[in-house]
């Protein structure tokens, strides 16, 4: 009986990877191309759930979920059109700074506009409820996020891989005087990432609001967790980062399962343990840019 | 021109993000006549909400009092800022008392951090009103005698929710699972807890610690589920309740979830529908008394919203403490420490009186164990408990749900 509780814990584990995967794969896309550690990514992630719940109200849960992300992702582009575009080049810890600053902004603006308690955020009754296959439970609605990002992750893989667009990313990641050279400008396509980045964060925000607390502070709890995440899969490896994110949550779930009070700084531990052994990250490439 | 552009916006951002920052402007330093109070509680972290209510209540009898003329022609200037975390609130206390003049501090929702601001308290010889804590050992082996703690303690509640248990028959020979927060506040109630179990019949078959950063509980339900408990027993605090609370709806598991800690905002923000189970309350916006009633109007007419029982323990701790600067002509820690000691009876909006108990320095008042409302009969996303009987019975002295002399090891210092 104890495997199959075990095994339980890492099912679930893998679902949960699955949500930190929405946050941290935008985070490591952004750094990968434009060398820039968005600090303010935990900060959209708000933002999407803010939006999705207040927008729940009048147009209902599921188009709620829809149309928070791409609103946020609207954001995203003044956002880097505005703020990001100057820091690029810059030194690195400006970048930070910046990024920093701008998620306390949001943080404090969350609070003007929704006020600094917290806001109720429930999910249609329909979707609660667990299902039992066997000996594994699972939340009905975890079910229903996991295939959601399934879904973006294929998405951004397809974009990534098998579209010029994605080629020219990949390109930029890697090689960006040789894109400038042969004149392509980078910038468009710079918007592009961002964009998709911070409409992933708030997509998981607006699919996390329902079974987590929505408080204006709430980007920051994420932030943290996705870094880690991106630090152990390594830098400008999409696949890297999906392992990563798999791999936390089963860790924490395991770890649980058989430490219970040892479970968040489990993560930790691990990430302590890959960069003592691998300090690019589990399957990071080596960017000439940052090197 | 880029430069001055980037420099702009960085300037106005930083401005912005100050002023938006700090609640009100601390620079507005009144005069010397004023009576300054040092106010900390935590708005950041797993408390942050919570804490923000707390701050609401306490600006909001400050600004009565103001506008009543102040304590004895004196003015009331509030210094009030974020705890952060035990250390960071024991600097700002230290600092409060040393640089900004406090007569007194008061505030609080963390037992760890309470319990550091009793320490700067005690060696400054200043008094210190422990508004929101709950620890019972703030008030047993740890108590001094500047520390004066308003909250219920963690014995009252297991007290106020184990009676309602009782009356469903959900305690004896039940085996409960506990989810405990791991800080002292979580081990103190657990032990009250165990206690209680054990006085009752019950068993307790398992117990997780949860770190207070935990937002996802899902590998704990999966254990709770493996341990086939009757009945799932929450003593985290703050945000925690919430998630637990969200998730185990979302789980839908056919255990009863009751718990012996909550304060009413972690349960509004868990919306109509995620809450059910027993819980202990020390105040709702909905008991029906003059004073109560009142405040709850001027409340949520200046801020929207009706106050959760943090902003009502802070607004009492601050009338209450003029009052006794009014009766004492004075704000020294003596005379006011003998002030209370006299235990003088003070309204606080319950159908009994409170009063600080002499020995211990805790406000003995009444509690209560609270149901959840059913959503359809909500009148508005705030009208979500249904009060049980009050604990003690009308009949039985209010210290019969308090832990007497025997069972509360505190022996006051000099």
């Amino acid at each position: 009986m104890q495997i199959v509780f075990l095994l339980e814990q890492v099912v679930n584990g893998l679902v949960l990877g699955g949500y930190y995967l929405l946050i941290a794969l935008g985070l490591s896309l952004i750094f990968s191309v434009g060398g820039v550690v968005n600090l303010a990514h935990g900060a959209f992630y708000a933002l999407g759930a803010y939006i999705s719940v207040q927008l729940t109200g009048y147009i209902g849960f599921g188009p709620a979920v829809a149309v928070s992300p791409l609103l946020v992702a609207l954001l995203g582009i003044l956002f880097e059109r505005y703020l990001l575009r100057r820091f690029y080049s810059a030194d690195p810890i400006l970048g930070l700074l910046v990024t920093f600053g701008l998620a306390m902004i949001v943080e404090q603006m969350i609070r003007i506009i929704w006020g600094a308690p917290p806001i109720s955020a429930i999910m249609p009754q329909a979707l609660k409820g667990s299902f039992i296959i066997g000996d594994f439970l699972f939340s009905r609605y975890r079910l229903i996020l996991l295939a959601i990002v399934a879904l973006v992750l294929a998405g951004l893989w397809l974009l990534l891989q098998k579209t010029s667009f994605g080629r020219v990313v990949r390109a930029g990641i890697q090689r960006p005087d040789m894109v400038a050279v042969l004149g392509i400008r980078l910038q468009p396509y710079m918007t592009t990432i961002v964009m998709l980045g911070v409409g992933m964060a708030a997509l998981g925000g607006a699919l996390f609001a329902p079974i987590t607390i929505v408080h204006p502070a709430m980007g920051a709890d994420v932030l943290i967790v996705a870094f880690v995440v991106v630090v152990i899969g390594g830098l400008g490896s999409f696949w890297g980062v999906v392992l990563a994110a798999l791999l936390v949550g089963v860790v924490r779930g395991v770890t649980i399962h058989f430490m219970p009070a040892a479970g968040e700084a489990s993560i930790y531990a691990l990430m302590f343990l890959v960069l003592l052994i691998r300090p690019r990250g589990l399957l990071g490439e080596r960017i000439e840019k940052f090197e | 021109m880029t430069s001055y552009n980037r420099r702009h916006v960085l300037k106005a951002s930083a401005a912005f993000a100050g002023a938006s920052a700090l609640g009100f402007p601390a620079i507005v330093r009144a005069q010397a006549s004023t009576i300054k109070i040092g106010h900390l509680v935590p708005l950041t972290g797993f408390l942050g909400a919570i804490g923000s209510y707390a701050q609401l209540g306490v600006k909001l009898a400050a600004e009565e009092i103001n506008e009543a003329g102040g304590i004895t022609g004196r003015k009331i200037d509030l210094i009030s800022e974020d705890s952060v975390n035990p250390a960071t609130a024991a600097n700002k206390a230290q600092r409060m008392i040393e640089q900004d003049g406090a007569a007194v501090l008061l505030g609080e929702i963390s037992s760890a951090s309470a319990l550091t601001i009793m320490q700067v308290a005690e060696r400054n010889k200043k008094v210190f009103f422990s508004t929101g804590a709950r620890s019972d050992a703030l008030r047993g082996k740890n108590c001094n005698r500047y520390s004066f703690h308003c909250d219920i303690p963690n014995t009252v509640m297991v007290n106020a929710v184990g009676t309602a248990l009782n009356q469903k028959g959900l305690v004896k020979g039940k085996k409960f699972v506990t989810l405990t927060a791991d800080y002292i506040f979580g081990h103190d109630l657990l032990k009250a807890a165990k206690s209680f179990f054990a006085a009752n019949d019950a068993t307790l078959i398992g117990d997780e610690l949860i770190a207070t950063d935990v937002t996802d509980f899902s590998p704990y339900l999966l254990k709770i589920r493996q341990a086939k408990p009757d009945v799932v027993c929450c003593n985290l605090a703050g945000n925690q309740v919430t998630n637990l609370v969200k998730q185990y709806a979302e789980f839908g598991f056919p255990y009863p979830l009751v718990g012996f800690n909550l304060n009413t905002g972690d349960a509004w923000a868990a919306g109509a529908g995620n809450l059910s189970g027993f819980w202990p309350t020390v105040w709702y916006h909905t008991l029906d008394n003059p004073a109560s009633k009142a405040f709850v109007a001027n409340f949520t007419k200046k801020y929207g919203k009706p106050p959760e029982n943090h902003a009502w323990i802070e607004y009492v701790t601050l009338k209450l403490l003029a009052q006794a600067i009014t009766d004492t002509k004075s704000t020294d820690s003596e005379a006011l420490i003998a002030h209370f000691e006299k235990q003088s009876q003070f309204d606080i909006m319950k159908a009994r009186k409170a009063y600080f108990r002499s020995w211990d320095h805790q406000l003995v008042q009444e509690a209560y164990p609270f149901t959840v409302k059913a959503k359809a009969d909500m009148k508005d996303q705030w009208d979500m408990l249904v009060l049980g009987d009050t604990v003690p019975v009308a009949s039985a002295p209010l210290e019969s749900i308090y832990p007497n002399k025997e069972q509360n090891p505190c022996a006051m210092k000099a």
